[in-house]
Order: C-alpha cells, then sequence, then structure tokens
C-alpha cells in the first residue's frame, strides 16, 4: 500500500488537478491529483513547496545562539523547538539532572504551548469542517464562521488558545519566539505574581478543556460511519513515553509499535535515534520521508503525534484525561484506533492532560524557586554532541548537534514532527481520493475533503522543509527600475547556482 | 471607534512566504478582538481561510504579508497580492528584511545542496535533489517583499505583538496614521 496512487505510469496523459495552497494549516503545501477521462485517479502527492537550509546557517553559530534561533522555523509551536535544542545542548555540555525549578518552568512553558497549539489546530483551523461539514459553502469555513453560528465555542477555544500563550509569555518573556530556556536551565522563574494569576484562571481552562473532548467525542461517535472510515489505513506508531510508561511530552526514551499494537521497540535512549530511523528522499517534495530502520522503506513508516501518543503509552498521569484516555482506548474493542479523524479525538484529550499538567506544576513551589542552573563536564575531545527529543504538538521532534571546542556549531540535523508524518499524511490523501473522487465530478467540496485529512495531521509544513532542489526553469526577480536582482537557473548537473 | 464605521466592510487579505507563520499567530494573540475586528472586516484569502486567491471577490482593501522571498512561488503570490490590494502592508521580520531566513544568504545554495544530500546523516541510499516540476525553484537568496514590489507599511517585530498589530488595524480602519508608541515598536 506504500506507493499505491503514489506515480503514475503515464503522467502525460492524465489531467492535473491541484490544490493549491492548502489552506487552515501551517506552512506552505500543495496536493496535485492526476485523473483520467473518467475521473478515475491515478496519482495524488502532497508536496512541500519551501526549503529553509536552517541546518545548515545554524553552523558556524555559537550555540547558545540555537535555541533563540530554531524557534523561528515555527511560529506556532516555536517553544518545541527551543527546548529540544535547549534540552540537546544540556547533553552537550555533560549536564544530566537540571535543578527542579529550572525542570518544572520548562515544563510548563511546554504544557503551555502544547495547550495553545491543539486550541489553535482544533477551534481555529478544524472546527470548522466538522461543525458544518466538509463540503459546507467555502466564505463560512473558518473561524469567523464558527464564531458566527456557535459563539460560545468560538470565544472558549480563542480564551484557551489565550491562555496558553499567556503561560508561555510569563515562563519564556514573549508569547512567540521568547527566550526562557538555555543550555543549562532558565534565565528565570515564576514569580509569585505571575503564579497567582495563572492560577486564577486554571481550574477554568481544565474545565474548558474537558468540554472540548466531549465535543469531539459527541462529534465521532455520532456519526461512526463517516469518522472510523476517512482516510482510515494501518501503520506502525512512535511516541517517546516516561520511564513508566506513562504519557509525557517533555522527556522520555522511545518505543514503536506495530499496527496491531504489539511493540516494535521501547525504552530506547534517543541519543542512539540515528541507530533507528532512516530518511529518504523523493523527487517531488522537500519533504523527506523517515522510516525505522529494522524494518525498512516500505513497512517501517509510522504515525507519530496525538493519536500516536495517546494509544502508545500505557496511562495519562492526571484523572480527567486518564480516564476519557481509557473511553477513547475502549472505543477500539482491544485493536489501535488507526482513523485519520481520531486524531482530532486523541488531540483534545492531550489538551485536557496539558491544562491539568499546567494546573499541577501552578500548584508546585519549585515553580518559584531562584536555583535556574546547572553545569556540567563538557564532553572531551574535539567536538561535543548532543541530541534533545521532546514530544510536540505534532509529534516527535529530534534535534542533534554537534559543537567545537570554540563554541560554534558544526552539524545540526533535524527531524521536525511533520516529517515523520509525511507518509502517514500522503497515504491518508491517496485513501481518501481512493474512496471519495473516484469517477466523480471533482468539485470544491470533493476537494476539501482531501485538506480535510491533511489538517487532521496538524500538519507544520513550514518547518518540515529543510532539504532543498530546483525544478528545470529559470526565473528573475526584476526590480522597478527593471534591474534583475535575483535569479536562479540550473546547470548541467542539476544544481541551482547564481549567475 | 467601532460605532463609527459603516459597512461594507473592509477586505483583509494576508498569507505567508518564508516566514514562520509566528506573525499570522501573533495576529491571533489580539484574542478576543478578532471577535470584534470581524465586524469591521471581512477575510479574502488568507491561511485562515479557504479562500486560495485574492482578488477573486473585488479588489482587497488591505493585503498583510508574513515572510520574505525564498523561491518563485513567492514571488508570484507577493505579485498577485500587489495587483489585488490597494495597500500592502509588510508584518514583521522576514517581510521587512528577510529575516533569519536570510542568514542563508551568505551561503551558497549548491553548497545547502550538497551538503543536506550528501553529509547530513541518516539518509537512505539512493536520496537524490528534488527536481519535480511541482517543486518552485528556489532563488539563490532570499529578499525582503520590498524588493518585489512596492509596499506602503512595515511593521517591525519578530513577530510584532499582537497588541501592535492591532493598534496598527484600528488606525487604518479609522482612517488614522498608523503610529506605534514606543512600547510596542520593537524589533525582536
Ligand atoms: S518575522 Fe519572526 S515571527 Fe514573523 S515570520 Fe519571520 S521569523 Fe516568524
Amino acid at each position: 500500500m506504500t506507493y499505491e496512487l503514489e506515480t503514475a505510469i503515464h503522467p502525460e496523459k492524465l489531467r492535473r488537478v491541484a490544490i493549491d495552497p492548502v489552506s487552515r494549516v501551517e506552512g506552505h503545501g500543495k496536493v496535485t491529483i492526476l485523473l483520467d477521462d473518467k475521473n478515475q485517479v491515478h496519482q495524488v502527492r502532497l508536496h512541500i513547496v519551501e526549503f529553509r537550509g536552517f541546518e545548515r546557517f545554524i553552523q558556524g553559530r555559537p550555540y547558545w545562539e540555537v535555541p533563540v534561533m530554531v524557534q523561528r522555523l515555527c511560529g506556532i509551536c516555536p517553544v518545541s523547538h527551543h527546548l529540544a535544542a535547549s534540552k540537546a545542548l544540556d547533553v552537550m555540555l555533560g549536564i544530566k539532572h537540571l535543578t527542579p525549578t529550572a525542570e518544572k518552568n520548562r515544563k510548563l512553558m511546554h504544557y503551555g504551548q502544547m495547550l495553545q497549539s491543539h486550541a489553535l489546530h482544533f477551534f481555529h483551523l478544524s472546527s470548522p469542517d466538522l461543525l458544518f461539514g466538509f463540503d459546507s459553502e467555502v466564505a463560512k469555513r473558518n473561524i469567523v464562521g464558527v464564531a458566527a453560528a456557535h459563539p460560545d465555542i468560538a470565544k472558549k477555544g480563542v480564551l484557551l488558545r489565550k491562555y496558553g500563550q499567556e503561560v508561555i509569555r510569563h515562563t519564556a518573556g514573549k508569547r512567540i519566539h521568547g527566550t526562557g530556556a538555555i543550555p543549562g536551565g532558565v534565565n528565570k522563574s515564576l514569580s509569585s505574581a505571575e503564579r497567582a494569576t495563572l492560577l486564577k484562571d486554571a481550574y477554568q481552562m481544565v474545565s474548558w478543556a474537558h468540554d472540548a473532548v466531549q465535543i469531539i467525542k459527541q462529534l465521532y461517535t455520532a456519526t461512526p460511519e463517516l469518522y472510523d472510515v476517512f482516510g482510515t489505513f494501518r501503520s506502525n506508531y512512535m511516541s517517546i513515553v516516561a520511564p513508566d510508561g506513562g504519557l509525557d511530552f517533555y522527556h522520555g526514551a522511545l518505543r514503536a509499535r506495530d499496527a496491531d499494537g504489539k511493540v516494535i521497540f521501547d525504552q530506547i535512549d534517543y541519543q542512539g535515534y540515528n541507530d533507528l530511523i532512516e530518511e529518504e528522499v523523493r523527487p517531488w517534495s522537500y519533504m523527506k520521508f523517515p522510516f525505522l530502520k529494522q524494518l525498512g522503506r516500505e513497512n517501517g513508516w509510522y504515525k507519530v503525534g496525538p493519536l500516536a501518543r495517546v494509544q502508545n503509552c500505557d496511562h495519562i498521569p492526571t484523572p480527567l484525561a486518564e480516564a476519557e484516555r481509557k473511553e477513547f482506548v475502549a472505543y477500539g474493542k482491544g485493536q489501535p484506533i488507526h482513523a485519520t479523524l481520531a486524531y482530532h479525538w486523541a488531540r483534545m484529550i492531550e489538551m485536557l492532560f496539558s491544562a491539568e499538567m499546567i494546573k499541577e506544576l501552578l500548584h508546585d513551589d519549585d515553580i518559584e524557586g531562584s536555583d535556574l542552573m546547572t553545569t556540567g563536564t563538557r564532553q572531551p575531545g574535539v567536538e561535543a554532541e548532543g541530541v534533545g527529543v521532546i514530544e510536540a504538538p505534532r509529534g516527535t521532534l529530534f534535534h542533534h548537534y554537534r559543537v567545537g571546542e570554540d563554541d560554534l556549531v558544526t552539524m545540526a540535523n533535524l527531524i521536525v514532527s511533520t516529517t515523520n508524518n509525511n507518509q502517514a499524511m500522503n497515504t491518508a490523501v491517496r485513501e481518501v481520493a481512493k474512496k471519495y473522487l473516484n469517477g466523480k465530478e471533482i468539485t470544491e467540496g470533493l476537494l476539501n475533503h482531501i485538506e480535510v485529512a491533511i489538517r487532521a495531521y496538524d500538519p507544520c509544513l513550514s518547518c518540515a522543509t529543510h532539504a532543498l532542489g530546483q525544478m528545470p526553469l529559470e526565473i528573475a526577480i526584476v526590480d522597478a527600475e527593471g534591474t534583475v536582482i535575483d535569479e536562479a537557473t540550473r546547470d548541467h548537473r542539476g544544481l541551482t547556482r547564481p549567475q | 471607534m467601532a460605532a463609527a464605521i459603516t459597512t461594507p466592510k473592509l477586505k483583509v487579505a494576508t498569507t505567508s512566504l518564508a516566514g514562520c507563520f509566528g506573525c499570522h499567530m501573533s495576529f491571533l494573540d489580539i484574542d478576543e478582538r478578532i471577535l470584534q475586528l470581524v465586524e469591521l472586516v471581512e477575510f479574502d484569502r488568507s491561511p485562515l481561510t479557504d479562500i486560495k486567491h485574492c482578488g477573486a471577490n473585488g479588489l482587497c482593501d488591505l493585503g498583510i504579508i508574513e515572510g520574505g522571498v525564498c523561491n518563485a512561488e513567492n514571488v508570484h503570490v507577493l505579485r498577485e497580492f500587489r495587483k489585488n490590494c490597494k495597500i500592502l502592508v509588510a508584518m514583521g521580520a522576514c517581510a521587512v528584511n528577510g529575516g533569519l531566513p536570510a542568514q542563508r544568504n551568505h551561503i551558497d545554495l549548491r553548497d545547502i545542496l550538497e551538503e543536506v544530500y550528501h553529509t547530513s546523516p541518516g539518509l537512505a541510499q539512493g536520496s537524490q535533489i528534488p527536481n519535480d516540476p511541482e517543486l518552485p525553484l528556489p532563488l539563490n537568496k532570499v529578499h525582503p517583499i520590498h524588493e518585489v514590489v512596492k509596499i506602503d507599511y512595515f511593521l517591525p517585530g519578530c513577530p510584532p505583538s499582537g497588541d501592535a498589530i492591532w493598534k496598527f488595524l484600528t488606525d487604518l480602519i479609522a482612517g488614522r496614521t498608523p503610529t506605534l508608541s514606543h512600547e510596542l515598536m520593537h524589533y525582536d
């Protein structure tokens, strides 16, 4: 199934339909569909069309700049990159344990971000499809439409996101692209005034997050004939889990399961991620395709993110979210749930878990402590190295750095969450195309079905693009005076170069 | 102020070019004021709506651009916005001066390519440079958007705060020249 509908045998004989840009997702993606004259689908691809080259230009920078630089990969989950980089650099510096105050403030920042990102995704981006229908009127299919039809839902969504952003602001100094974490610890802890402000609304947020789980659960269970089958496919899944197997977004070790839920590997230290995962490049996307080495590229791809995490862990360490997890798992009747739309349900359980964790952390006096930094003994040798992994809103995020004796970064490798879901998203859109588009006159509403499947993964397409390449075309940018200010062509090796 | 504005609503389009989406997130950091805002404006093409091109429903009053220009597609989208928007705003450091993505400008594009495909750890055998015609051609350098089209306003910050964006929009909607106070004007 991995390669079904990926490549048509005679693309030149087919009609091309494009969704460009994919909307209500973060970043830059498009979908192309090739159809024959009977509207049978022969090829469907989700292309990631932008590259950044972050890994390359981080090299040569002092390592302490990295946590602040890399968050500019993604403005929706900057905290994930900020923390994954800080964790990698903790390791590089030989730091084994942060102070309790540092660790708890970082966690608080992270759970704040999980809350805001999940709220944004569900309410602002995806709820219009789920509340109004996949082929509802385009003009209404957005958060403004939701605010008009369901003001109460929209308002809770806006305020949940706001609260998460405020947690980030108090721990990182700014709502977007703050500076709270530094290699070895944090640069501030919560003041008592900040703690009191956040505590005031914490219970309300838990209760609204609980309501959100009920909304998606009702939508899901009311129409199982849609939710159970839409873009459903079997696959492996992976995440980090705590030492006791519990759900933890900040730290843990790697666990993967196969499509039947059987453990493939467990409690693997992510410093060795290179032995587990390899990445494949396909010519039609700037986003790579990772897979588990031991299973190979055809069978080794996997899902990450809420649906993977909620089913990969053994329990959730907060009471309300744990009760919801049990109910979710029971819905699968002993089998893992592979429905694409079940991502939404799992995501809201995670949002509830995040709200409960924020409340717990705010009740912990360590959060106001003043012992912020730890030092370690840097690894001997010319280059020191560290890997940092975190569960970002969209899934497992890997940061890997090497740093020279002069403190400058010599190597950076990132596998971002959405990249881990690349094959899964492509498979999901192909399943939807097969089931809903085949043989039909293509309408806007049908095309939105494809986007609904992509949105379920909450892809972050701008941080997923590190590779780069070019197509056989030339382009020139000319300013108002007619002077060429940039252009690109390819040389005989297919490489872009300046004129 | 809101009461002074009568219909029709201003039409606003937004897009993200070579940006991280943080400026759009900061836009949403106006929080519940978004509910006030939609009384005054309607959204045209934007990552938050499913309208894929601006201008299909008539000229937009305001176009807000996040991100600089890093590939051929960014250039096309930016020109579409200029053609279809009366006022064009560069929102955030990337749009204003290229921002962090422009740090690749001092490195040869080919070097980045070779690095990513030959020395990056963990690449599967046979991996090759993506070259499909569906992928837009990257430019040699990342450019600020005013190098490509005329820009009417520049909002600094990485990102500009939600409050700065709110002040800017409400000034503009009310017909005042937008001004930012000292606290709202920052570059980080
Ligand atoms: S200016 Fe900053 S926040 Fe805005 S797109 Fe650029 S990096 Fe992101």
